[in-house]
């Protein structure tokens, strides 16, 4: 059983998002047990990654640089989890992407995108902010 | 340099010189497109050759340069899209509104 735990913090500011979609990848390629396509697993890493980390600077953290993302990822019993850390006031996930988006919506694909790649996804209220909490199942 | 661009007769050719297409940079991509826009240049290609990764706000740019480029009775068309890209533009089902070509030649000469 593999057991992995990699905890990031960096300034909220997009320019880490290219370094921690990377970590991300990086990850999938030591995923030893791992059955499914690798490469597209590392992707779809990478791009959740991505969006869960822009909704929280842009969103939650309202684009302020002065505050911090905090990204925690973990591989336990056959389980990916991807925990992202906000110090805003949160924001209505539900808005963000529950409903259908437009075909030609220049916004609201995230969440979407972040829904169908993963198999949990869970937005809660925490110490001096919310998390986003996304799990993959890696059978 | 987020984007290279090629005049040609039929329609001006961007090609984007990054590997990953995202909220860092996509802003850049729309206001290069918005530049052309505004010269009466309303026929684009963009070749994505070089990019391996496109997120959501990358998806949201060429939307609406598709939209402004529509809007000018221009046309905006897609090249290059690497497997994983081209996934992309499938699961948010974009790929029914680009045309999209294997190449930057053959997305030109669609112009003429």
């Amino acid at each position: 059983m593999e057991r992995l735990k990699i905890d990031i913090r960096v300034p909220n500011q997009t320019r880490y998002l290219g370094l921690i979609g990377r970590i991300g990848e990086d990850i999938a390629h030591t995923l030893r047990s791992y059955r499914g396509d690798r490469e597209e697993l590392a992707y779809h890493i990478n791009l959740v990654l991505t969006e869960a980390i822009t909704n929280a600077i842009r969103h939650a953290n309202e684009d302020d640089p002065e505050k911090e993302i905090r990204v925690c990822i973990g591989v336990k019993n056959d389980r990916l989890i991807i925990r992202v850390y906000d110090q805003g006031s949160g924001f209505d996930l539900t808005a963000l992407g529950n409903h259908e988006f437009r075909r030609l919506d220049e916004h609201g694909r995230g969440v979407y995108i972040i829904r169908s790649l993963m198999d949990e996804v869970d937005y809660q209220q925490h110490e001096d902010g919310y998390v986003l909490e996304m799990i993959k199942h890696l059978r | 340099m987020i984007v290279q661009i090629d005049e040609r007769e039929a329609a001006v050719l961007i090609n984007v010189k990054e590997e990953r297409l995202d909220a860092h940079n996509s802003g850049e991509l729309k206001t290069q497109m918005l530049n052309l826009f505004e010269e009466g240049k309303n026929n684009l290609v963009v070749n994505l050759e070089e990019v391996r990764f496109v997120d959501s706000s990358g998806l949201g740019a060429l939307v609406s340069g598709f939209k402004n480029a529509s809007a000018r009775n221009g046309s905006l068309k897609l090249c290059g899209l690497q497997p994983q890209v081209k996934s992309m533009f499938e699961l948010t089902r974009l790929h029914r509104v680009f045309e999209i070509y294997p190449n930057a030649d053959e997305a030109l000469a669609s112009f003429e």
